[in-house]
């Protein structure tokens, strides 16, 4: 396949991806925006008033940033997880398998589909969030390289799980009691500096501590763990990903016998 | 020996395929044939024998364990995607998204081939027009009948126009006139220059559609020849005689074998040398008045059986 060959496959498969969930929106974008409406209602308006300041900004700012990840990193990777999982299941994954489309347009693919979910459900709660606080952008490029590279990753990570995955419930298991965990226990809603000091070293184990605190620098100035560190993970993290994605496809496995 | 058609590079090269799975079964032991472009070739044999995991190979949904395979002239472990350019494949089983419009199952097959927008939207219409879906393109996928569901396979595998066509069992599950429709179809695709390979279970549709023919059994090749050759190696063949009149109780029919159908009906074997003139004049002299007289289907069907036990 020549590049213009290679464009056109990608763009058909990236047009399905957001068909997709666009045509089921209120399964794929609806859920997010009532739930983080909730989260900014209880723990921000009703309890976050009563707790006070964190990090020197009030609950709400303090939130916001770690609310929005986390809606970013659980809709860009059950994005890819239920949508390549579901092209296994009813294998028209074949249909890609027997074309001359190469691997890692595939890939790009399905990882740009859940990409663009993890923004557009981004925007919807950061439009939310502006009804119960007033967003300050610290440093634009630190939001936007953080944003884009976790839901990069998360969507990476979600295709893992969808080749390994051989029923429905296995696309559920990492989700819930994995990621969600990794979530809570990510800082998104109380500071490190809260921690006892040997809690807050395990904590610095959790990755989804280094993508929760690299985006809230970006909003509000401030983060428990070194910025350049939270990138370096962060990228380390999606190369490693990207790369073990692609060993996945090349070799075939779980999807060709 | 195959019969020849035009051209010098084979449409489809195999040899000496192995295939071993991680439980130790070997799927196919070294097989080796050649297709000839412009021909429709026969691929049979009995469930687990091998052909789907052929196909498979031929269109990488199954790797193989040795061999080479070579599509017009381009090794699969050379350039795979360019091989791939050359093949249509149509599954056994219903392999596309229930939920997405005929059109655009179609239209999206096309993108994974690289053809623009246009161009695909354009073959979409012309393949869905041909196998008479033109009308459900705008219904989803899961809406179709079973037949509509295969010629629905039929029209994705040509959208990028294919000169290799493979079909893993096309007219499974569907009815009399729809399987015609769909032969006089891919006869028509063939006369114009697509290859075809097909394996199928009616193993009249081989005989009506196809000029050669392989038979896999254990994984190997047991046979590969013309159909012509193949049915000239009968050794005999069974004749239907439907008479006018009630047969005579007391009935002997000279030189010939036969058995009692009906009442007005028999059953007479034609061994190789015998002509139908002696037929016609041994049932003269025992009295039979005959009406019509039709061969017993399937002649390949007794041959492929015969193939089968001598290779068991």
């Amino acid at each position: 396949m020549n590049t213009q060959e290679k464009l056109i496959a990608f763009k058909t498969i990236l047009r399905k991806e957001i068909r997709r969930f666009i045509r089921i929106w209120p399964q794929t974008l609806l859920p997010s925006a009532i739930t983080m409406s909730l989260y900014f209602v209880i723990f921000g308006s009703l309890i976050g008033s009563r707790i006070g300041e964190m990090g020197g900004f009030s609950y709400m700012e303090f939130v916001v940033p770690g609310l929005i990840m986390m809606a970013i990193v659980t809709n860009s990777y059950s994005n890819v997880v239920s949508s390549f999982f579901g092209a296994k299941f009813n294998h028209s994954v074949e249909e890609l398998l027997v074309s001359p489309t190469p691997n890692y347009v595939i890939l790009l693919g399905f990882v740009s589909g859940g990409v663009i979910r993890g923004l557009l459900v981004a925007t919807i709660v950061t439009t939310v969030s502006m009804f119960f606080t007033r967003l300050h952008i610290h440093s634009f490029g630190v939001v936007v390289a953080g944003v884009v590279l976790t839901s990069l990753l998360f969507a990476l990570a979600g295709f893992i799980n969808a080749v390994y995955a051989n029923s429905f419930d296995d696309i559920s298991i990492i989700p819930t009691f994995v990621l969600t965990p990794l979530i809570y226990l990510g800082g998104v809603f109380y500071s490190l500096d809260l921690l006892p000091s040997f809690w807050a070293g395990v904590s610095k184990l959790n990755p989804l501590v280094y993508v929760v605190n690299a985006f809230r620098y970006g909003v509000l100035g401030v983060a428990d763990v070194s910025v350049a560190f939270a990138f370096a993970m962060l990228g380390g993290f999606t190369v490693a990903a990207f790369a073990y994605s692609m060993y996945l496809l090349n070799s075939g496995t779980r999807l060709r016998q | 020996m195959p019969e020849s058609t035009a051209g010098s590079t084979p449409a489809l090269r195999i040899e000496n395929l192995e295939k071993s799975y991680d439980n130790g079964f070997q799927a196919l032991k070294g097989i080796s044939l050649e297709v000839a472009p412009g021909d429709f070739f026969a691929l049979l044999g009995p469930n687990g024998a091998g052909k789907s995991t052929t196909i498979g190979i031929i269109c990488s949904l199954v790797s193989k364990s040795a061999g080479k395979v070579a599509v017009h002239g381009v090794d699969i472990d050379a350039d795979f995607p360019a091989a791939k350019k050359f093949i249509g494949i149509v599954p056994q089983e219903f392999n596309f998204n229930m939920f997405e419009k005929v059109f655009d199952i179609v239209t999206n097959q096309a993108g994974f081939y690289g053809l623009p927008r246009a161009l695909a939207s354009e073959r979409a219409e012309k393949y869905l027009r041909e196998l008479g879906l033109w009308e459900k393109r705008d219904v989803t996928g899961r809406m179709l009948s079973g037949g509509m569901k295969r010629r629905l396979m039929i029209a994705r595998a040509l959208v990028h126009d294919p000169k290799l066509l493979i079909l893993d069992e096309p007219t499974a599950g569907v009815d009399i006139e729809m399987r015609r429709g769909m032969w006089e179809f891919l006869q028509k695709l063939n006369a114009n220059g697509t290859t075809i390979i097909l394996t199928t279970h009616y193993l009249e549709e081989a005989e009506a559609l196809c000029r050669n023919i392989a038979i896999i059994n254990h994984g190997s090749i047991v046979e590969n020849t013309s159909i012509k050759d193949l049915l000239r190696r009968l050794q005999r063949e069974v004749f239907i005689v439907d008479s006018a009149d009630p047969l005579p109780e007391q009935l002997t029919i000279e030189s010939f074998e036969f058995r009692r159908a009906d009442e007005r009906t028999l059953e007479i074997e034609v061994e190789k040398g015998q002509h139908l003139n002696d037929v016609f004049t041994a049932l003269d002299r025992a009295g039979v008045n005959v009406v019509s007289l039709r061969n017993r289907a399937n002649r390949l069907e007794e041959m492929f059986v015969n193939l089968l036990e001598t290779d068991a």
